[in-house]
């Protein structure tokens, strides 16, 4: 297991490879359908939020409003992520990402961009949203919550020890189109 | 608060999570026979974590809480009108208390008004049977395994699928491998051999609504179920599809009637975090007993 800490810089990225089980600390942003679309069609990002050397969460938490009006996140596991496969290349080279949290993997564009520009996808587990949230330790900030409601606003979260896996790495290897060939070839053998 | 209204509530609180016993002893069951420490265990574990950690904070088991999908049994003369208008208050109120995610948005508009009620939402299936009992069942289908779902239309020429069971196999192992890392697997298919197009998906997702360790009473059917997972279980796919032993926890199949000129596979794919409850109510609406 290898941790991950902010900043993520290009040389922690580089050192990561296919397969590498991570903990990620630090800040990370989610952003997902609509942050994509609306970055790729030009949008600027609010006041507040940098992508330099950070990482991008594909997720649409479930946050509670707490008295005080600060934000408890309560259900926060990764979304699918190949609907961002025709803006993520974009995002990481134009706002400076090093990590794309997500589940399911991307396609060939994003692992050309992770090469190209030094970023990883890091596969998260799809579907257990509580052992994801307790590694969220704050929800710093909102963004854009009126404009494309909670779960496509951008949260500035501070996660601890949050796990994934280095899927993508910055090398030009992807688990994604290993598994893919292989049990494509596997189920060919069985039809 | 009507009795109803509370049950509702209880059974939308325990199906978002809690995870039913069926399937939980199915994905302790893939765990134990991964090889230890892989990629495919370490997702096991996270999974297996997440479970105990949801059903003890009585919070959603994923953030996706889903479509909500509503299966009523009630008999003649039910009032589903009134049943309808209060399990959309009963959604509006789990809401609220964050069981569902703010997940219901305006396909026109894009705007998501937090109360996960609008045209369609909930979805509610009613049928009428000739006993007394009113029983509710509930399915939370996320996202990222609704998207996966495939329909195909025999003949197949590129899957060289034919208009026979050796072609639905096809179809549905296609289904498989297309859906790999994208549906959250290990993940449990239900599938419609027939019907029209609505109809296919209609029933292919009441399959979802069986035990997983139950058999398919048609033996062919049976077979065909057998055979899918064992070979789905064979491809290497994995948990998350990141290799590993365990592609698939079930496969559940039925047939419709079709027209002649058409021949429907359509295939629902249900991931592990798998949420499916539901209650046989009394007369004044309480929960008499869990069905699963």
């Amino acid at each position: 297991m290898i941790n991950l800490s902010f900043p993520f810089t290009e040389e922690k990225i580089r050192a990561l490879k296919m397969g590498d089980e991570v903990l990620i600390s630090g800040t990370v942003f989610t952003g997902r359908d609509a942050v994509h679309k609306y970055l790729h069609e030009g949008g600027a990002l609010p006041d507040g939020v940098s992508f330099q050397d950070g990482i991008i969460y594909h997720c649409g938490p479930v946050m509670m409003k707490q008295a005080d009006g600060s934000y408890r996140c309560t259900a926060a596991g990764p979304t699918t992520s190949i609907r961002e496969e025709p803006y993520q290349w974009q995002v990481i080279r134009d706002f400076g990402l090093r990590g794309v949290i997500g589940k399911g993997g991307m396609g060939a564009k994003t692992q050309a961009a992770c090469k190209e520009y030094g970023c990883v996808y890091l596969h998260g587990i799809g579907g257990a949203a509580q052992v994801l949230a307790e590694c969220v330790k704050k929800v710093n900030q909102v963004y854009f919550l009126e404009k494309f409601g909670s779960p496509e606003a951008i949260w500035e979260l501070a996660v601890v020890d949050f796990p994934a896996v280095v899927t993508i790495d910055s090398h030009g290897n992807s688990l994604h189109e290993a598994v893919w060939n292989q049990s494509k070839a596997a189920l060919a053998e069985r039809v | 608060m009507s009795h109803l209204l509370d049950s509702l509530v209880e059974l939308i609180r325990r199906t978002s999570a809690e995870i039913p016993d069926d399937v939980h002893r199915a994905i302790l069951a893939s765990l134990e026979n991964e090889q230890k420490n892989s990629l495919a265990a370490n997702a096991f574990k996270i999974i297996d974590q997440n479970i105990a950690l949801a059903k003890n904070k009585s919070q959603p088991i994923c953030q996706d809480t889903g479509s909500i999908l509503f299966y009523v049994d009630a008999p003649v003369g039910y009032d589903q009108i009134a049943f309808a208008e209060t399990a959309r208050e009963a959604v509006t109120l789990a809401t609220k208390k964050g069981f569902l995610r703010q997940n219901s948005v305006d396909s026109l508009t894009g705007k998501n008004d937090g109360t996960n009620v609008g045209p369609g939402a909930p979805a509610f299936h009613f049928h009428q049977h000739r006993s007394a009992v009113v029983s509710v069942r509930l399915v939370l289908k996320g996202g990222g395994c609704e998207n996966v779902g495939a329909q195909y239309s025999l003949p197949d020429d590129a899957l060289h699928a034919n208009r026979d069971l050796d072609g639905c196999r096809k179809a549905i192992l296609d289904a498989i491998l297309q859906a790999q890392g994208k549906g959250c697997g290990p993940g449990v298919l239900g599938v419609c051999i027939g019907g029209d197009r609505a109809t296919g998906y209609e029933l292919s997702k009441t399959q979802l609504l069986r035990l997983l360790d139950d058999r398919n009473p048609e033996p062919k059917l049976d077979a065909l179920e057998q055979d899918i997972l064992k070979t789905a279980n064979e491809l290497g796919i994995g948990p998350m599809g990141f290799g590993g032993k365990t592609t698939l926890l079930g496969v559940k199949i039925c047939v419709a009637n079709r027209v002649p000129a058409s021949y429907f596979v359509s295939v629902s794919y249900m991931c592990w975090a798998f949420r499916r409850q539901g209650v046989r109510l009394c007369n004044e609406g309480k929960i008499e007993q869990w069905l699963y």
